[in-house]
C-alpha cells in the first residue's frame, strides 16, 4: 500500500479524534453528560492500560517467554475482581477529597504534605519518560514497516522525524483538550471520549487480526492449539516458555500495583470517574476487555514464528504478518489500532504527569516565591496553573522524545514497560497502608517511598539505561524478580516500621480517620459566624476558578445555610467543602495552605482533634432522619431570625425615614424662606438680589426633585408603576447611560472597559426605566470610586433561556461587607452621610425598578471594587409587582 | 480679629443666608462647613457664640456639643451654643445647647435670638 | 405487620453474605492463578496452560458479573425493606 495513503489515513484518523474530543467537550459544556458518563465509556477509557506495549509488545513477549505475558493482564484482573469492596472505596475516598492524582492522594492522606507529593511526582516523571519514549518508538517502527514495504521506498527519508511529529501533535491535542479549564473536578470529557473510541479501534483491530490468524491462516481453534503444542515442544523455545513461579508471582504483583498507581491509570480509574457506581460494570467489563486483547496474542506469536523469516522482529509480528499475507487493509487497521494504543497512552499519561508537576512542583514554588500576596492583588492564579500545566505537558512530551532519540530505540519493548510498572509500584505500600491503616503516618510514607525510590533507581532503572551492572544474585534466582521483591519488601518494612514508632500530627490523624473510615473530613476552624473573612475567601476562589463559578459556588453555599447573598458563614463544613473543591483544581496541599493564609491558619491541637472526633462520633450515632430534620430546623430558624431582624430593622427604618424626609424637606425650605425674606430688604444691590433669587430657584428645584423621587419610589413600591415595554439594544442603552453620567464629576478621567460585541443583545423591557437604573449605577461609580486611575468595567451576558446580566464594576475600594446589605435602603448614603448630591434614594429606586421589571440588582462582593449586578428576565412580568425577585 | 460667631453648617445656601443676616447686624461671622474638625475650629476661633447644625457630615452637631462641654478650658466649655435643627429630631440630641432654632426659621427670630445670647 | 422485621433481617443477611463472597473472590482467584504455576509449572506452560488460564479467566469474568448483579439486587431489596410504609407513601 502506498506510503502516502497510509499517511493520509493516519492524518484523517487524527482529525477524527480532534473532532470527537471537541464534540464531547461541547456536549459536556452544554450539560449533556448523560451518555458521556456512561459506565461503558468509563470502562473503555480504562483501556489506556493497553498501550503500544500491549499492542505490539505482547506478541513479542509471548514469542520469547510464552504464557508469561499474561501476568500483565492477570494482575489487573485480580484487582478488578475486588472492585466491589476495594476499588469502590478508593474511588469514593478519592472523590470525597477531590484528589487530582496519585501524588495528591498520598499527600492528602499524610497530612497534606506537598513534599511527599513532590517525591511521588519525581517517581512518576522518571518512570513515565521511557514509557512515553516507548510509545513514540512503536509509532516510528510501525511507520517503518510500511515504508519498507512501499514499492518505491518513498517516505523512508522523512521517517527520522516521525517521533518528533507524533510528540508535537500529541502535545497539541493534550494541551487543547487537557487544559481547557480548571474545574473543581479534574475531568476531561473530550479526552476520555476520544480514548474510548480509540479503545474500540484497538480492540477491533486486534480481534480482526486474531480471527484472521485462527480461521484464515490456521484451521480453527483446535488446529491452533496443536500448533501451540508443537511450538512449545520445540527445544529452542521450551526453555524460555517454561513458567518460572517466582517471576510469575512478582509480575502479577507488579501489574496489580500498576493498575492502581500508574499516573495514567489513576487518572482514568479515579480522577475521571464521576462516582464509584460505574465500577459495577467496569468490574467485569474491564477484565473482559483484557481477556479479548490477550486471547489472540499466543496464536499470533506462534503463527508469526511459523510463517515469517527468523530475522523478523517479534514485536512487529502484528503488522508484518498481515502485510506478508497481502492483507493490506487488515494491516492498515492494525496500524491504526497500534497508533491508537500509543497515542491514547501518551495523552492520558501527559495529562496525569503534568497535573502532578504543576500542582506539586510549579505552583507551590511559585506561591512560595511570591510571598504573601495581598488579598486584593489581581494576580491570576488560574491562568498560572493552566499555563504551568501546558508547560509541563510540553516538558513531559519533550522528555519522552529526547529519551527516544538518545536511546536510539534499541531496547526491547517489554523491558521499558516493566521499568515504569516497578517504579510506580513503590507508591503502593503507602497508598494501601494509608487507605486501610489509621496508624500509617507521614514519616513512614517518606521512608517507605524513599527507600523504594532509591532501590528501584539503583537496581532497576539505572541498569535499564545501561548505567551500573547487574546485581550479584544467588544461583537459580531471576535478578529482576529479586530486585522487585527486595525493593517492595524493604519499602513496606520501612513504611510500617517508622509508622509504628512515629506519632502523626493532628491534621494527619484527622485525614487518616477520613481516609480509612471513608467519612467526610471536618476542617477545624476557630472562625466565628458572621466573620467577614468570607469575602477574601471568595476573592481567592475567584482567582482559581474565575469570577462566575466562584460566585455561583458561594451563592449556593450561602443558600444552603439559609442565607441570602454571596457570603456564607464560615462554618467548619463550609470551609471543608471549599478546601476540597479547591484541592480539585490545585491539589490538597496547596489548597490547604491557601485557605490557611486567607482565613488565618489555626494550629490544630490534640484537644481540638479529640473534640472533632467526639463530634464525628456523635454525628454518626444520630439517625439520618434526625440529621435532616435538624438541618431543616436550623435553616428555618435562621430564616426566621433573618426575617425578624429585617422586621425590626424595617420599623427602625420607618422612623428614620420620616425623620430623614423631614430633614430633606426642611433644608431647601430654610434657604428659600430666609432668602425670600432678605429679598424684601430694599437696600440690597441689584447683583445681590439676582444671586439670592437664583438660590431660591435652585432650592425650589431641589425640593421638586426630592418630591419626584419620593413619588416615583412610592409608585414603584406599591406596584402601580406603568411600564412601556419594548425591544431595546443593551449596547445603545449603556452608551446613553455613560453619556448621561459623564456629567457627574467630569474632571475624573474614567477608563471605560467594555466588551462591545457581547453588548449587542436585544432585551424586552422598559428601556427608559432600565436606562434610569444604568445611569444611577454608573453615576454612583463616578461619584464614589476612589482609585487614582479609575476604571469602570461593564460586562453583559445573555442568560440561559433569555434575559441578560449586566455587571458594572469599578476599581475603587468598594463597600464593606457589613454595609453591603444597607445600600439599597432609602436614604442610605454611605461615605458621607449628609450630602452626596441626591437624597440617597437612587439605589432604592433602582432596586424597585428592577423588581418591577421582573429582575434584580445586587451588590457583588469580592470583585476588587464596588460591583453591581443587574439581572434582566427574558421579559417583564405581565402584571407589575407580581413577580418573584430574580437572582442569577 | 476675634470672631463674634462661628457657624458650623454644611449646607452652603443656609450658611450664606445666616451669615448675610447676621453680618448686617455688625457681627463677625466665621464658617466651618463640616462636622469633622468642628471642635478644633471652635478652639482656634474662640467665638463668643457657636451656631451648630445638628445634621452634619462625619460628626453630628450633638457630638461636637458634647465635646465642647467636656473641654478642659472652662471658658471654652461654657461658650454659648445655638443649635439649628429640623423638628422631630431635636429633643434629647440638642440637650446641652443654650438655645435652639427649628429650620426653617424666621430671620427676625434668628436676629433676636443671637442678640439675646451675645448680650 | 409481624413478618416485616424478619424480612428486613433476611434481606440484609443475604446482602452481607454476598459481600463476604465479594471479599473471598479475589483471594480465591489469586490462589487459582498462582498455585498451579508453583506446583506443576511444566504442565501449565504450554497449550494446556493456555486452556486452563483462559478458562479460569472467563469463569472469573462471569462470576464477577453475576456477583455484582446479585449485590445490586440485594442492595435494592434491603433499601426497600428498610423503608417504612409511611415513607413509601411519602415518596409517591
Amino acid at each position: 500500500m502506498p506510503f502516502e495513503a497510509l499517511l493520509a489515513t493516519c492524518l484523517g484518523y487524527v482529525v477524527l479524534m480532534f473532532g470527537v474530543a471537541y464534540a464531547a467537550d461541547r456536549a459536556a459544556a452544554r450539560g449533556h453528560v448523560r451518555w458521556l458518563d456512561h459506565p461503558l465509556i468509563y470502562t473503555l477509557s480504562l483501556s489506556v492500560y493497553c498501550s503500544a506495549w500491549t499492542f505490539y509488545g505482547a506478541v513479542g513477549y509471548a514469542s520469547r517467554s510464552g504464557l508469561e505475558f499474561l501476568t500483565i493482564y492477570l494482575g489487573p484482573t485480580l484487582v478488578f475482581t475486588g472492585a466491589w469492596w476495594g476499588l469502590r472505596r478508593l474511588v469514593r475516598v478519592a472523590r470525597m477529597h477531590h484528589v487530582t492524582s496519585v501524588a495528591d492522594l498520598i499527600s492528602a492522606r499524610f497530612g497534606k504534605s506537598n513534599r511527599l507529593a513532590a517525591i511521588v511526582t519525581l517517581i512518576a516523571v522518571i518512570a513515565s519518560t521511557p514509557y512515553i519514549a516507548l510509545q513514540l518508538q512503536s509509532v516510528r517502527l510501525s511507520f517503518e514497516v510500511f515504508a519498507l514495504n512501499a514499492p518505491n521506498g518513498a517516505g523512508r527519508d522523512g521517517l527520522g522525524g516521525t517521533g518528533l511529529w507524533v510528540a508535537a501533535g500529541l502535545a497539541v491535542f493534550t494541551i487543547l483538550f487537557g487544559t481547557r479549564n480548571l474545574a473543581a473536578d479534574e475531568r476531561h470529557h473530550g479526552v476520555v471520549t476520544a480514548i474510548a473510541l480509540e479503545a474500540v479501534v484497538k480492540l477491533v483491530a486486534f480481534v480482526a487480526l486474531g480471527v484472521f490468524v485462527i480461521w484464515g491462516l490456521a484451521d480453527g481453534p483446535l488446529d491452533m492449539l496443536d500448533r501451540i503444542s508443537r511450538a512449545g515442544a520445540d527445544p529452542e523455545l521450551a526453555e524460555g516458555w517454561l513458567l518460572k513461579p517466582d517471576r510469575w508471582t512478582a509480575l502479577i504483583l507488579v501489574s496489580a500495583a500498576a493498575i492502581l498507581t500508574l499516573p495514567r491509570m489513576f487518572q482514568v480509574l479515579v480522577v475521571e470517574a464521576a462516582d464509584e457506581e460505574r465500577l459495577h460494570v467496569a468490574g467485569w467489563a474491564f477484565p473482559a476487555y483484557l481477556f479479548a486483547m490477550s486471547f489472540f496474542v499466543l496464536p499470533i506469536a506462534v503463527m508469526g514464528r511459523e510463517l515469517l523469516p527468523a530475522s523478523a522482529n517479534p514485536d512487529l509480528y502484528v503488522l508484518t504478518l498481515p502485510a506478508a499475507q497481502g492483507q493490506n487493509l487488515l494491516a492498515l487497521l492494525v496500524f491504526l489500532g497500534g497508533f491508537s494504543a500509543a497515542t491514547s497512552m501518551v495523552v492520558v499519561c501527559a495529562i496525569a504527569v503534568a497535573t502532578m508537576v504543576s500542582n506539586h512542583w510549579l505552583v507551590p514554588v511559585w506561591l512560595a516565591l511570591r510571598r504573601i500576596p495581598a488579598g486584593d492583588e489581581a494576580d491570576d492564579l488560574r491562568g498560572f496553573v493552566l499555563n504551568a500545566r501546558r508547560v509541563a505537558i510540553l516538558a513531559v512530551m519533550a522528555a519522552g522524545w529526547v529519551y527516544h532519540e538518545a536511546s536510539g530505540g534499541t531496547a526491547a519493548l517489554a523491558s521499558m514497560g516493566l521499568v515504569a510498572f516497578t517504579g510506580m509500584a513503590q507508591v503502593l505500600p503507602a497508598m494501601l497502608g494509608g487507605l486501610m491503616w489509621r496508624g500509617a503516618n507521614r514519616k513512614g510514607a517518606y521512608c517507605g517511598i524513599g527507600a523504594g525510590l532509591v532501590l528501584w533507581m539503583t537496581m532497576i532503572f539505572l541498569p535499564s539505561v545501561g548505567v551500573g551492572g547487574d546485581l550479584p544474585v544467588p544461583a537459580g534466582m531471576d535478578p529482576w524478580t529479586l530486585a522487585v521483591l527486595l525493593s517492595l519488601v524493604l519499602n513496606t518494612l520501612a513504611f510500617i516500621g517508622v509508622s509504628i514508632f512515629g506519632f502523626p500530627d493532628p491534621v494527619e490523624r484527622l485525614q487518616g480517620l477520613s481516609f480509612v473510615s471513608a467519612v467526610e473530613p471536618i476542617r477545624h476552624s476557630r472562625m466565628m459566624r458572621g466573620d467577614d473573612r468570607a469575602e477574601p475567601l471568595l476573592a481567592m476562589a475567584r482567582r482559581v476558578w474565575g469570577a462566575d463559578p466562584a460566585l455561583r459556588y458561594f451563592q449556593a453555599e450561602a443558600r444552603a445555610q439559609g442565607k441570602s447573598g454571596y457570603l456564607p458563614d464560615l462554618t467548619p463544613s463550609f470551609l471543608t467543602r471549599l478546601e476540597r473543591r479547591l484541592a480539585g483544581s490545585i491539589g490538597s496541599a496547596t489548597a490547604h495552605a491557601m485557605i490557611d493564609r486567607v482565613a488565618g491558619g489555626v494550629a490544630l491541637t490534640v484537644a481540638d482533634l479529640l473534640q472533632v472526633a467526639d463530634e464525628a462520633q456523635r454525628a454518626k450515632e444520630e439517625t439520618q432522619r434526625l440529621e435532616a430534620a435538624q438541618a431543616e430546623l436550623t435553616r428555618t430558624a435562621r430564616q426566621l431570625r433573618e426575617a425578624n431582624d429585617k422586621l425590626t430593622a424595617l420599623s427602625v427604618q420607618k422612623d428614620a425615614f420620616l425623620s430623614q424626609i423631614s430633614h430633606e424637606l426642611r433644608t431647601p425650605m430654610t434657604s428659600v424662606r430666609a432668602f425670600s425674606e432678605i429679598l424684601k430688604d430694599p437696600t440690597l444691590t441689584e447683583e445681590e438680589r439676582g444671586r439670592f433669587a437664583g438660590i431660591i430657584h435652585a432650592e425650589a428645584a431641589r425640593l421638586t426633585r426630592l418630591l419626584d423621587d419620593l413619588l416615583d419610589l412610592s409608585v414603584l413600591e406599591s406596584g402601580r408603576a406603568q411600564m412601556t415595554v419594548g425591544v431595546a439594544n443593551l449596547h445603545d442603552l449603556i452608551t446613553r447611560a455613560l453619556t448621561a453620567a459623564s456629567a457627574t464629576r467630569p474632571e475624573r478621567g474614567f477608563l471605560i472597559d467594555r466588551d462591545l460585541p457581547t453588548e449587542h443583545l436585544g432585551v424586552i423591557t422598559d428601556a427608559d426605566r432600565l436606562l434610569q437604573v444604568l445611569i444611577n449605577v454608573i453615576t454612583n461609580a463616578r461619584k464614589y470610586c476612589d482609585a487614582d486611575h479609575p476604571v469602570l468595567t461593564i460586562r453583559v451576558r445573555g442568560r440561559e433561556g433569555g434575559g441578560a446580566i449586566i455587571d458594572v464594576i469599578d476599581n475603587g475600594s468598594g463597600i464593606d461587607s457589613g454595609r453591603q446589605s444597607l445600600i439599597f435602603q432609602k436614604f442610605a448614603r454611605l461615605n458621607d452621610p449628609a450630602r452626596a448630591g441626591g437624597a440617597g434614594l437612587g439605589l432604592a429606586i433602582c432596586r424597585e425598578i428592577m423588581l418591577t421589571l421582573g429582575g434584580g440588582i445586587s451588590y457583588l462582593p469580592g470583585q476588587g471594587g464596588a460591583a453591581f449586578r443587574i439581572v434582566l428576565p427574558p421579559r417583564p412580568p405581565t402584571r407589575a409587582g407580581g413577580a418573584e425577585p430574580l437572582s442569577d | 480679629m476675634q470672631l463674634d460667631i462661628l457657624m458650623i453648617e454644611d449646607e452652603p445656601n443656609i450658611a450664606e443666608a445666616v451669615r448675610f443676616i447676621l453680618s448686617r447686624e455688625g457681627w463677625q461671622v466665621g464658617l466651618h462647613p463640616d462636622g469633622a474638625g468642628g471642635i478644633e475650629a471652635i478652639r482656634a476661633a474662640r467665638p463668643r457664640l457657636v451656631i451648630l447644625d445638628l445634621m452634619l457630615p462625619n460628626r453630628s452637631g450633638a457630638e461636637i456639643l458634647a465635646e465642647l462641654r467636656a473641654a478642659d478650658d472652662s471658658t471654652l466649655a461654657s461658650t454659648p451654643v445655638l443649635m439649628l435643627t429640623a423638628r422631630g429630631q431635636a429633643g434629647e440630641a440638642a440637650s446641652g445647647a443654650d438655645a435652639m432654632l427649628t429650620k426653617p426659621f424666621d430671620n427676625a427670630d434668628l436676629r433676636a435670638q443671637v442678640r439675646r445670647m451675645l448680650a | 405487620m409481624p413478618d416485616r422485621p424478619l424480612f428486613l433481617e433476611r434481606a440484609s443477611f443475604h446482602r452481607r453474605r454476598l459481600g463476604d463472597a465479594a471479599r473471598v473472590l479475589p483471594i480465591l482467584a489469586a490462589l487459582l492463578v498462582l498455585v498451579p504455576v508453583w506446583w506443576i509449572p511444566s504442565q501449565v506452560s504450554y497449550a494446556g496452560g493456555a486452556v486452563w488460564i483462559f478458562g479460569l479467566w472467563a469463569g472469573l469474568i462471569l462470576a464477577v458479573r453475576l456477583l455484582h448483579r446479585a449485590l445490586l439486587q440485594a442492595e435494592a431489596a434491603t433499601a426497600r425493606a428498610s423503608e417504612t410504609p409511611e415513607e413509601r407513601r411519602d415518596a409517591l
